[in-house]
């Protein structure tokens, strides 16, 4: 069960805004599936969760400096710039 | 259409009129699988690359999945968040088909973000199955897979996370290979759940579904997952060794209570072609697998959570300009997103808030510890497995779209691959009512030669391959 006011808090932490009329669909369509998930409390016994399923870890590279995305093509897509820099709406 | 058909002619008639012939197909096949194509630059680039020959794809014209990038070619990801978006960068394995002398018409019609299991989450519209018309053609790689069944290209590339390969190849008809996790580099892939996803090849048989990954596949630093594997998959296709020997698991709970009858008696008649082909069966348990559909979906949302937070409209795509940051990214994110997407993020948000991450997300990747494991005890038996790729042939447009769990329940066969990290092919193995079935071979990490040889001695062995679509 997924309320209301659930379903708009993960709205706020994802930054998706919600209006107050599609909270109920939400809730609702959130709960069937999260109601599904519950299969998951049958499985017992403690296994060490996978994260991944290779046995890398730690890649590491020489630390030199190589190709990269130019600045003007990072900034290619951008709607708003300046002096070389994205622009951003106001944080604080 | 095979590779080397296309090679001929575009020896004979020249890529101009090869590439005019992809797009009159696409104009009258009116599927709706591209929602980006680039004739003008596709011929500029091959005739760059006229006399440079030598490539095993030289001027075959390949359609590339909507999230993978290519560098001056709109990609979106089906999304209206990447409408306008131009990558300044091929993704690694653009770069190996430009290599090998493919000719990249255009971007393939898609769920949005891969979310989706019949390409009806597109903000660019539904996908239609060759098929059938009233069909969907599979998901989430639903435009590659119905260009390449309804003739509009000979090859393309899909991306699998949970089944989005396999799923529209078996709809469609064609070949489908979801590849060993960290067998093709994901660099410039669009990620949606990056511990699951792999790019993979579709082609109307099982030869060039082998060429196309041989051309995709190894190592690339740029993915960190990358594993430094040297496929060889030369012996695959030779005739002389066929599957005289192996040793075929059946897993019994892929035959599961939605599963067709007529898709059943498909894949049991062929088990039966693989033993007079001299190779054996036995059934398989893999008690995990009731389990895998919900941890799949907790992980996959999970890792989407955090991989679509990069989408903000700030660098690049989709932007509502209102207020401030807070205000901006939300509206933006609301806009952009369809409701699938929004839906998967905060699920995966809420599965890895506080309170509820071991309930979720934690018990979710000890679920996958024990899906693995049944794989593993499988393959200490057996040389591959058997199942159905989809437990039906395409439903209609429009059947499910509005009950997101009974969508997520078709993919129950496709998404342990994924959680496991093996690799599987699909490939036509029967028809309901004119429509294909698709047959799902699962081989262990890495033994991508050993499923490739089997699909190719079925398809020698039978006829469903050479069947075309009535609806184009």
């Amino acid at each position: 069960m997924i309320t209301r006011e659930d379903v708009r808090r993960v709205g706020w932490l994802s930054r998706i805004e919600l209006e107050d009329s599609e909270l109920d669909e939400y809730s609702r369509k959130m709960g069937l599936v999260l109601e599904y998930f519950g299969v998951l409390d049958e499985v017992g016994g403690d296994v060490d969760p996978t994260y991944h399923v290779l046995e890398i870890d730690n890649v590491f590279r020489d630390d030199v400096a190589g190709e990269m995305l130019s600045q003007g093509d990072a900034l290619l897509n951008a709607r708003e710039k300046r002096d070389g820099y994205f622009k951003s709406a106001r944080i604080v | 259409m095979s590779i080397d058909r296309v090679r001929e002619l575009v020896e004979s008639v020249g890529i101009e009129e090869v590439l005019h012939r992809c797009s009159e197909r696409i104009e009258e096949n009116k599927l709706n699988t591209f929602i980006t194509t680039d004739f003008e630059g596709a011929l500029t680039r091959a005739r760059k690359r006229d006399g440079n020959g030598g490539g095993r794809l030289q001027g075959v014209p390949v359609g590339v999945k909507d999230n993978i990038s290519t560098r001056g070619i709109q990609t979106t990801c089906g999304s209206r968040i990447l409408t306008g978006y131009v990558p300044p960068y091929d993704a690694c394995v653009v770069e190996r088909l430009k290599a090998e002398g493919a000719v990249i018409i255009g971007k393939t019609n898609m769920d949005e973000f891969a979310m989706g299991t019949s390409t009806e989450t597109s903000y660019y519209g539904s996908v239609r199955n060759p098929w059938g018309r009233e069909r969907v053609p599979g998901g989430s790689s639903g435009g590659s897979s119905a260009a390449v069944a309804g003739g509009e290209v000979p090859i393309a590339l899909g991306s699998d996370t949970g089944g989005s390969v396999r799923c529209p190849a078996s709809f469609c008809g064609v070949v489908g290979l979801k590849p060993t996790y960290g067998g093709v580099s994901r660099y410039g892939l669009i990620s949606y759940a990056n511990s699951l996803e792999q790019i993979g090849p579709i082609a109307t048989s099982v030869g060039d579904v082998a060429l196309l990954f041989d051309a995709i596949g190894g190592y690339d630093r740029r993915d960190s997952t990358s594993a430094e594997h040297e496929f060889d998959t030369s012996s695959a296709l030779d005739s002389d060794v066929g599957v005289e020997g192996m040793r075929i698991g059946v897993p019994d709970e892929y035959f599961g209570e939605g599963t067709s009858g007529a898709v059943r008696d498909s894949v049991w008649n062929a088990i039966h072609t693989f033993e007079d082909l001299g190779a054996t069966y036995e059934i398989v348990s893999m008690p995990h697998t009731r389990y895998a559909l919900a941890a799949y979906y907790v992980i996959a949302m999970s890792e989407a959570s955090s991989n679509l937070a990069r989408f903000d409209g700030l660098r690049y795509g989709y932007r509502v300009e209102e207020g401030d940051w807070h205000t901006s990214f939300s509206r933006t994110r609301r806009e952009g997103f369809g409701e699938e997407v929004k839906r998967r993020i905060l699920l995966g948000t809420y599965a890895l808030s506080a309170g509820y991450h071991d309930k979720y997300y934690l018990k979710a990747l000890k679920v996958r510890t024990l899906v693995k494991r049944d794989f593993e005890t499988a393959f200490k038996s057996c040389d591959l497995l058997l199942a159905p790729t989809m437990p039906y042939p395409a439903f209609k447009l429009g059947e499910k779209i509005d009950d997101p769990l009974s969508l997520y329940l078709s993919d129950v066969n496709t998404v342990p691959i994924n959680l496991a990290g093996v690799p599987a092919i699909s490939l036509p193995c029967g028809f309901e009512d004119d429509l294909p079935i698709g047959l799902q071979l699962i081989g262990n990490f890495f033994c991508e030669p050993t499923i490739l040889r089997a699909a190719h001695c079925f398809e020698q062995s039978t006829d469903f391959h050479k069947r075309k679509p009535g609806d184009v």
